[in-house]
């Protein structure tokens, strides 16, 4: 069995990577992934898996450096966070329309201007359609966790597609959490090395990343796109099977207290534990609170999200990240539109919070939910908590 | 699939649009493309090979006598080795229709 151990959740992420005995990572340090890139760059040098580091000159570089190995069949591996994510947002549908089984670890930081270090969606936010599978991580345990299982969904014959796991910057990333780390014979036993669809060889000649004309640009678009939507299943299977091995489960979309619940949160990473204490305390004054944890943003879990909210009168949604000038929050918007076709649906406000590391706090949520009941808020999306 | 220039439907696409065998860019034939086509004058033609050096297409090649030409399968017309010819031994013209 795995070990109960006070570790570091950007070390410990990195170290998940290596239970998964990864054959080359390429990372361009940026704060606050750093630390993954760092203990990622040790692991390879202090020889604990025969891998490849490759040092790059920018982000760019680095997921075109993975591409590359993936396409030999390496096991690859990169990390990044704000400016870096969005200076890899050029290659990010490259490595998902070339179908290949890349895990990359995201610490999640807002992005400029004005320049800010500190944690927010809104990096991940403009990657939703670039066709990766997205997992949100709500505290160190499920980085760790999602970094394994990401290989085994990515790897699968009938996804073949990129990961990546999202891990708030700061609020988990530079936290020192009680978490347990598995062990390699367990981890050896969920996943099998990699056995690509296809590799760069001249033995035996494929071309990737080919041109393609009008003719089949479309049709190749819906297989991507069927690729992505049918991925679900694999990962809630393989999902099944980690919770079969290690006794910890997971789900598109976590419910907490819902079953009568009245008004209910809705969260994205790491602020989904705050706001469980919030309801806690909801649920103590008499309020039937509850809360809905959506842990996977791609493939979007539209049936999985309708069962969620079926008898709620409220949501309160809340958004990391802002669409200037749009509709509301992505996350909000995303909902908005998954139940818009539902005879019965909750009343739906939206809240902009935490962005740039603002802290929200377990009353910020109980006054959020407090506000929510009457069903409408006085503008379509509220900045919740901002002067003036 | 190999048969076929390219996949029927979208079930047909292999993943990433891979293509699984080699040579396959050499069925596109972009002479499709072409305006202009290059003729070479013998007379003025010293054979240096500068046209063959510039074609960024490579669809220049020597013959047995050592004169350069075009495979029109593949120029598309664009005049670089007209240009970079010195001696002015090529000449576009207009592709008839």
């Amino acid at each position: 069995m795995g070990k109960r151990v006070g570790i570091e959740v950007a070390i410990a992420a990195a170290e998940a990577a290596a239970l998964c005995r990864f054959d080359m990572a390429a990372v361009y340090p940026i704060t606050p992934q750093s630390h993954v890139a760092e203990h990622l760059s040790d692991i390879v040098n202090d020889g604990r898996v025969d891998a490849t580091f490759m040092t790059v000159e920018s982000e760019h570089s680095a997921l075109s450096a993975v591409i590359g190995a993936a396409g030999t069949g390496a096991r690859v591996v990169t990390a990044t966070s704000s400016q870096g994510l969005l200076y890899m947002s050029e290659v990010m549908p490259i490595a998902s329309g070339m179908r290949l089984p890349i895990v990359m670890i995201v610490a999640n930081r807002a992005v400029s201007s004005p320049i800010n270090i500190w944690n927010d969606h809104s990096d991940i936010m403009p990657m939703r359609d670039t066709g990766w599978i997205t997992f949100f991580s709500d505290n160190g345990q499920e980085a760790v966790d999602m970094v394994i299982q990401a290989y085994k969904v990515a790897e699968n014959r009938e996804v073949l597609l990129p990961v990546n796991i999202m891990m708030d910057g700061f609020q988990l990333t530079h936290m020192v959490e009680p978490l347990i780390m598995p062990d390699q014979e367990e981890v050896d036993r969920f996943l099998p090395p990699i056995v690509p669809y296809a590799t760069l060889h001249p033995d035996k000649p494929v071309s990737m990343g080919t041109l393609a004309m009008p003719e089949i640009f479309s049709e190749a678009q819906k297989a991507k796109d069927v690729a992505l939507v049918k991925s679900i299943r694999v990962i809630k299977e393989v999902w099944k099977e980690w919770e079969a091995q290690f006794g910890r489960k997971y789900e598109p979309v976590q419910t907490y207290r819902t079953e009568d619940a009245d008004v209910a949160l809705v969260t994205m990473g790491s602020m989904g534990e705050t706001a469980e204490v919030a309801v806690d305390a909801l649920r103590r004054e008499g309020v039937k609170a509850g809360l809905i944890k959506i842990k996977l943003w791609r493939p979007f879990p539209f049936a999985d999200l309708k069962n969620a909210v079926k008898g709620i009168r409220v949501l309160a949604v809340t958004d990391r990240a802002v669409s200037f000038g749009g509709p509301g929050g992505p996350v909000c918007s995303e909902i908005r539109s998954a139940l818009y076709d539902e005879p019965a649906r909750p009343a739906i406000v939206n809240y902009i919070i935490g962005l740039g590391g603002r802290d929200v706090q377990v009353e910020d949520f109980i006054a959020m939910v407090k506000k929510a009941a009457g069903g409408k808020l006085s503008e379509p999306y509220e900045f919740y908590g901002v002067r003036g | 699939m190999s048969d076929k220039k390219w996949p029927e439907t979208w079930q047909e696409v292999n993943p990433g649009c891979m293509v699984m065998r080699p040579g396959s860019a050499s069925e596109y034939h972009t002479g499709s493309w072409r305006a202009k086509r290059p003729f070479w004058d013998k007379v003025k033609c010293i054979k240096c090979g500068l046209c063959y050096i510039y074609c960024p297409e490579g669809c220049i090649t020597e013959d047995a006598d050592g004169f350069f030409e075009a495979n029109l399968d593949y120029c598309k017309g664009c005049g670089i080795c007209a240009k970079e010819c010195w001696t002015g031994a090529i000449a576009m013209a207009n592709e008839e229709g």
